[in-house]
């Protein structure tokens, strides 16, 4: 009979696909224990996001609405979760390993007097507790866990865990909000999105990426355009960024992204243990290279040796065959 | 300002894994460590900040093995000016929350006006201890700055988030996480580890408290089969589409 309180990270105002994947895991358990889902969503407007949460999994949603958490705080927003794992006593709490999640599971550990497990790719109940899977050494191994502390708290790395829609009862509760000065002493003075049209890295299910056999930032284009016929998201490997030729933001490695594809395509990319990190937990890798003995044929499903600006135009065509685009 | 900075002593990204008899752990017989490499944007930032001021004291504060003093000693001979190591056991796949709670009690002691650390340790992927250590101390945290400022009283940084860019503000004093971009660290110069070397590390014992998890095993990850060279150059192109296709399904 474990109990799952999953908090689901909302941006805008519109729900993020890794909160969904956060729900399904732990409707997952709940399932496999006569257990029971509790979805915690928190900011300014979002009550309409209730049913879709109820839709995969949740059977009670709390929702914390109030215009002092329209804007994100990470102290406003941990406060008013900890309070609500205090009064629900969960036996898991699940967030997201995103930017949000991250910052705010270690938050809610310490005032609700817990560890937290980050980054996990795997997680199922053995009887009394927790136990969870995670890479560490940048995904050269793997530790098996089982999590004592109570409840148990985990970060879940994006696009691991599969959203799948199995309704939960949906009952809404409205959280009271109530908030100190102390609780809003970190603001978010300004956000500022980027419009590239394409999805985000680590929540896109093809990426199409471009290291150092690029040549320069103007060649990009080559690539964006199998990207876009794709609807795939464009990435970069520390050789691009640190030359300058993409934003940091762009990165896919240990000191950029962690990401979780369907599909990788590494192109122009040599595959060094620092890329590996951040990708290699991608289902499929595909890798266009001149050099045949570049590490990352190891890791890739396929492989077309090659110039990339020969064959990334000729995989557009073809694709765009295919899609009928 | 008096700045305490954060830092972790891990085994190089480059490192082979062995993993040791015990099953559980990393076999350290030939691998090299290093300074966590965000700690070390961290420490050139509180170098930094102490410069612009022409007056401060950056304190080095670790917890880890006795070794962990080669990559504490790095950050002296960066130019950091004391240091200090909570002494715990080898395995440094710590809880985070013991890991914060030494380095709280410890800061307790120290009374700094900021502290600065790496967003993560490159070893366990933790990224909680810079938060942790915040919310035990009372002081707001902020995290994966890619930029920071300071007015009145406030610092001010600039981050990524899924997207896009992000600012925000916090009163001082505070906890800094440091993503990579924050600044370009320095290598240490001859004069800088030549004067290392006479720069005092303070060794006491950490007195890590209980782990709130049990690792049950440590695994390589799981072998892919051999993948397949669809063919050369651009011809090949078609036929891997429609393998992406027909046999991945993943367009």
């Amino acid at each position: 009979m474990a109990k799952i309180f999953v908090f689901a990270e909302q941006r805008g105002n519109g729900l993020k696909s890794y909160a969904l994947e956060a729900v399904s895991a732990g409707r997952k358990i709940a399932d496999a224990t006569g257990g029971e889902v509790i979805a915690c969503l928190v900011g300014n407007g979002v009550s309409n996001l209730t049913g879709q949460l109820a839709k995969f999994g949740a059977d009670k949603i709390l929702v914390a609405d109030d215009s002092q958490l329209a804007a994100y705080s990470p102290a406003g927003y941990s406060t008013v979760i900890a309070d609500a794992v205090k009064t629900e006593a969960p036996d898991v709490v699940f967030f997201s390993a995103s930017a949000m999640g991250r910052e705010l599971a270690p938050l809610v550990a310490i005032k609700t007097n817990t560890s937290v497990v980050a980054d996990v790719v795997g997680a199922e109940w053995q009887g009394d507790h927790l136990q969870i899977k995670r890479p560490v050494y940048a995904g050269k191994a793997y530790l098996k866990i089982a999590v004592k502390a109570k409840p148990a708290m985990a970060t879940l790395r994006p696009n691991v865990f599969p959203a799948s829609e199995k309704a939960g009862a949906g009952q809404v509760q409205e959280l009271a909000v109530t908030l100190s000065e102390k609780d809003l002493n970190v603001k978010v003075i300004a956000t500022e999105m980027k419009s590239s049209g394409r999805p985000e890295l680590t929540e896109a299910h093809i990426i199409v990426s471009g290291g150092r056999g690029m040549g320069g930032p103007e060649n990009y284009p080559v690539i964006e355009a199998l990207a876009d016929t794709l609807g795939a998201a464009v990435g970069a490997s520390r050789a691009a960024v640190d030359a300058g030729w993409r934003p940091h933001s762009d990165q896919v490695g240990q000191t950029g992204k962690t990401v979780s594809p369907n599909l990788y395509i590494a192109c122009g990319i040599s595959g060094a243990i620092q890329h590996l990190a951040g990708m290699s937990s991608s289902k499929y890798i595909v890798a266009v290279n001149k050099d045949p003995e570049a590490p990352i044929f190891k890791v890739a499903d396929y492989g077309i040796v090659g110039d990339l600006f020969e064959v990334v135009p000729e995989m557009d065509k073809a694709a765009k065959q295919l899609l009928e685009k | 300002m008096k700045i305490v900075v954060c830092v972790k002593h891990v085994p190089d990204t480059e490192t082979k894994v062995v993993i040791a008899d015990d099953g559980k752990s990393l076999n350290p017989a030939g691998v090299k460590f290093i300074l966590n490499p965000y700690d070390e944007f961290a420490v050139e930032e509180a170098l930094r900040l102490k410069e612009a001021q022409g007056d401060g004291d950056v304190i080095v504060l670790s917890v880890g093995p006795e070794e962990a003093q080669s990559s504490i000693r790095t950050a002296l001979a960066m130019g950091a000016d004391s240091a200090i190591l909570l002494k715990a056991g080898n395995s440094a796949l710590y809880d985070g929350v013991a890991v914060a709670k030494a380095l709280a009690d410890e800061i307790g002691n120290l009374q700094p006006d900021l502290i600065l650390t790496g967003k993560m340790a490159i070893d366990d992927y933790g990224h909680q201890v810079g938060s942790m250590l915040a919310e035990l101390l009372g002081w707001p945290v902020l995290g994966t700055a890619r930029e920071l400022t300071f007015t009145d009283g406030k610092a001010t940084i600039s981050r990524d988030i899924e997207g896009g860019r992000e600012t925000v503000e916090a009163t001082m004093p505070c906890v800094v996480t440091a993503e990579k971009g924050l600044n370009d660290p320095r290598y240490p110069s001859l004069k800088g580890i030549m004067q290392a070397k006479k720069k005092t590390i303070e060794v006491k014992d950490a007195n890590l408290s209980q782990s709130g998890f049990e690792i049950l095993e440590m695994t390589y990850p799981p072998q892919k089969p051999a993948g397949r060279i669809v063919g050369e150059g651009a011809a090949a192109a078609p036929e891997l589409i429609r393998l992406l296709r027909d046999e991945a399904k993943v367009i």
